[in-house]
């Protein structure tokens, strides 16, 4: 294998870290000023920023390693719906306060067993990223397992718009597991883990919160796809449109 | 509002501090969300090193009505301030 196809094969997963990051991050921070409370308000905003910095930290490297000059910046701002390649789950509307917090919850469960795994990264850029965000990512999880057990297990609505929730949401988890190409070739390099060896850790790690949370989990069932390769939902389109105006409007503009 | 969830007293220790101090409060459910919420609204610039939270109802505070029966009788007993003493230079932190 040539250093050029491993290089490619980084560079989409970069990609796919970052753009998951930064799409969630967007989402999360469309509560601000919306959320059922002050607190609250405060919290999503901090994850937002979190998801937001982590971002600037794989799209960075992602930027670096293609060697044509772009930065961060660029990839975030100046690429089309079909070159990201976050998640379907991240992109998805927020919902309801329970659904962003569910959703937040699958999510970050998978981001801190890769993180775990990429802390002994073959790639020492990987590495540090991956040691630095790990804290975060860790913190993430505590807060969003915590809520979705107290509303899981709470009143009669709050239980009901949380299973509803999952019940919603779960058709977008198997997408988390699924192996790309590039994944193969990462994983024989020992960069990254084989997203589908997180499966059975993932599950592990969900379920005696779900069961804490009185929450039914669904059957496998059908998985949503497409996400990694470039593939997205309509809701895509709008995020980057809001996220994106400043800079297509007025190139190079700062502030 | 009778939905609303309990306050609570927030206590943080920063970076030099020896003592914890009152930086404010905040609504929660119950202490552990309090703590982590209390994380998010009053640490984000890095105060902090430890963090207590104290239910607001479980603190029993003095009447400012009983100010003058508590505290004016120690104004006029100067020789029990401890201003007669030079403070050694070693000590810090006081």
């Amino acid at each position: 294998m040539s250093d050029d196809t491993l290089n490619k094969a980084l560079f989409e997963f970069l990609c796919r870290m970052g753009d998951n990051t930064l799409v969630l991050g967007h989402r999360v921070s469309e509560w601000c000023g919306h959320a059922p409370v002050l607190e609250e308000d405060i919290a999503l905003a901090n994850m937002s920023l979190d998801l937001i910095g982590q971002t600037q930290l794989w799209l960075g490297l992602a930027g670096e390693l293609e060697g044509a000059g772009r930065s961060a910046d660029d990839l975030a701002y100046l690429r089309d719906a079909f070159d990201f390649r976050n998640l379907l789950l991240v992109e998805l509307p927020n919902g309801d306060f329970g659904k962003t917090l569910m959703r937040q919850f699958l999510f970050d469960g998978f981001q801190s067993l890769i993180l775990t795994e990429l802390t002994r990264s073959s790639n020492e850029r990987v590495k540090e990223i991956a040691l630095k965000v790990k804290k975060e990512v860790t913190y993430h999880l505590e807060r969003s397992s915590d809520l979705v057990v107290r509303l899981g297990d709470g009143n009669e609505e709050s239980h009901r718009r949380m299973q509803q929730a999952l019940n919603e949401l779960w058709p977008y988890v198997g997408e988390m597991f699924i192996d790309e190409p590039e994944d193969k070739l990462l994983s024989e390099a020992a960069i990254a883990p084989l997203p589908s060896s997180l499966k059975a850790r993932w599950e592990t790690l969900m379920r005696p919160y779900f069961a804490q949370a009185k929450l039914n989990v669904p059957d496998e069932g059908y998985a949503h796809k497409g996400g990694k390769h470039g593939t997205h939902s309509e809701h895509l389109g709008f995020i980057l449109a809001e996220m994106q105006f400043l800079q297509r409007a007025y190139p190079g503009s700062t502030w | 509002m009778k939905n609303e969830w309990p306050l609570w007293e927030v206590f943080i220790r920063g970076q030099h501090g020896l003592a914890h101090r009152h930086v404010g409060s905040l609504h929660a459910p119950d202490a552990e969300v309090a703590l982590k919420s209390a994380r998010d609204v009053y640490t984000r610039r890095n105060e902090g090193l430890s963090i207590w939270v104290v239910k607001a109802e479980d603190i029993t505070a003095s009447s400012p009505s009983e100010k003058g029966p508590l505290f004016d009788p120690s104004q006029d007993k100067v020789y029990r301030h401890p201003t007669f003493f030079p403070m050694p230079e070693e000590l810090k932190g006081l």
